[in-house]
């Protein structure tokens, strides 16, 4: 895993500590993720890596895993940039 | 955490409490009996920048601290919980809009909202549904060019007077968020008279009847409403209240200690007894923790801490109960004085009571604040 997927990780694993989350995993399979969590996860990945989550981001496959969470701010640093 | 006042922050609340002292006290019980308030009153709060203050300065707002902001919305309660929930409701539709409003509505509608040219005003309940805002029974259509919405909210804050509603409804069973504008066609606006609480802010019931709105008019992605734009728009609501119901508590304080030491009862001033004495220490401490709450709060979100969405929840919860439990004793303090329209501690019984009831209910707040919690063990 990179830096981003690591901080991602350790954010994730605050709420689900008794499971190694891998960086591919379904966290809405796995049932981790209800309401709260939602706008915590947008605020965390806005906060620890400077980018700014729209509207046009609001799609489930974006938060799907640590991968798409990742690429997801992969993309918006690149058009920061 | 620092939370001590910036020089800044403490030049603001003397500024904010000088205005709210002159121009809104005074007049808050004659505001209260009208059930609404003067549209001078709105100009005043234009020109003064209080109304959609917390706009960034991208699109012409003044992008106030979420501190200071906490202040001003102190202040104005203190004097007028029918104004505060006016800068409550506004500012709730402009934080939501900017978060998650497309480009095109944030450009055409964030800078005439920062400047109070047009009010927002949310329209969430309906006459079948509080809490439980995932099953609102509002519909909207996908039909070509327009979105059709046909359903009824009540409860809707200034409805009577703005011209902006952020409108919730389902798109196939999806909650979804759209803005509509008070001229769309097919939105009636009926005013709400005769609550308890907050009697001035001038509800209002929406009627939509095939209500067409343009496509662009969407907040957000279909389905994500409850999750993002509703939860984004309470949060900024739960923090406006909870330093609204502060600033009720702060007026209960400063009412009864003054009454305590003006009324004598067995040769001496109230204040003397120790049962009094009693009632005023619970006061004077819980509104410092209630303010030490929000000020964290607010700390958490100038900063964009994900943790802010718990302590907001955590400031409004303690907060509102604080303002009904100090206008509670506000009024017995002041005996049968209390009951009448002479002093303004019944109003403030009132208007505590709406502060446990909007934007979240103790009662929800006692179901999330665990939830929260325990996310973490």
């Amino acid at each position: 895993m990179d830096e981003t997927q690591t901080k991602i990780k350790q954010f994730l694993s605050r709420f689900f500590k008794s499971h190694d989350l891998q960086p591919s995993e379904d966290i809405f399979a796995l049932g981790f993720v209800n309401s709260l969590l939602a706008m915590q996860l947008v605020a965390f990945v806005e906060k620890e890596f400077g980018i700014s989550v729209q509207d046009d981001d609001l799609d489930l496959d974006n938060f799907r895993s640590i991968d798409a969470i990742s690429q997801l701010i992969a993309r918006k640093s690149g058009a920061a940039a | 955490m620092n939370l001590e006042l910036s020089a800044g922050q403490r030049a603001a609340r003397a500024e904010f409490r000088a205005f709210a002292a002159a121009e809104i006290a005074p007049h808050a019980d004659a505001w209260d009996r009208a059930e609404e308030i003067p549209r001078e009153l709105v100009g005043r709060l234009r020109e003064l920048g209080y109304l959609g203050s917390n706009v960034s300065p991208e699109y012409g707002g003044l992008g106030r601290d979420m501190i200071a902001y906490g202040l001003l919305t102190e202040e104005i309660a203190k004097g007028c919980s029918s104004v505060r929930s006016l800068l409550t409701v506004h500012d709730m539709v402009a934080h939501a809009l900017a978060r998650w409003g497309s480009r095109e509505l944030r450009e055409r509608y964030l800078p005439r909202m920062a400047r109070a040219e047009v009010l927002g005003a949310l329209a969430l309940s309906e006459p079948n549904v509080g809490s439980d805002a995932k099953s609102v029974e509002t519909a909207a259509v996908d039909d070509g060019d327009a979105w059709v919405l046909n359903g009824r909210k009540k409860w809707t804050t200034f409805g009577q007077i703005a011209g902006l509603f952020l409108t919730f409804a389902h798109v196939g069973g999806q909650p979804t968020a759209f803005l509509v504008e008070r001229e769309s066609p097919g939105l009636t606006v009926k005013p709400l008279r005769g609550i308890v609480g907050t009697r001035a802010s001038m509800l209002a019931e929406l009627i939509f009847e095939d209500c067409r709105i343009p496509k662009a008019q969407l907040v957000g992605r279909v389905g994500f409403a409850i999750s993002h734009v509703v939860a984004t728009a309470l949060d900024q609501g739960r923090y406006s209240v909870a330093w609204g119901a502060v600033g009720i508590a702060q007026a209960c304080l400063e009412a009864s200690r003054a009454y305590a030491a003006e009324r004598h009862q067995f040769g001496v001033p109230i204040a003397d007894h120790q049962l009094i004495r009693a009632m005023l220490t619970d006061m004077i401490v819980d509104v410092r923790a209630a303010r030490l709450l929000c000020l964290r709060a607010g700390s958490l979100r100038q900063s964009g801490d994900p943790g802010a969405f718990m302590e907001t929840m955590a400031a409004k919860y303690f907060a509102s109960r604080v303002a009904t439990r100090s206008a509670n004793d506000a009024v017995q303090i002041h005996g049968a004085n209390g009951l009448t329209e002479d002093y303004p501690v019944a109003r403030y019984l009132r208007d505590a009571r709406v502060t446990e009831i909007i934007e979240g209910s103790t009662q929800i707040q006692q179901i999330t604040i665990p939830l929260f919690e325990f996310q973490e063990l």
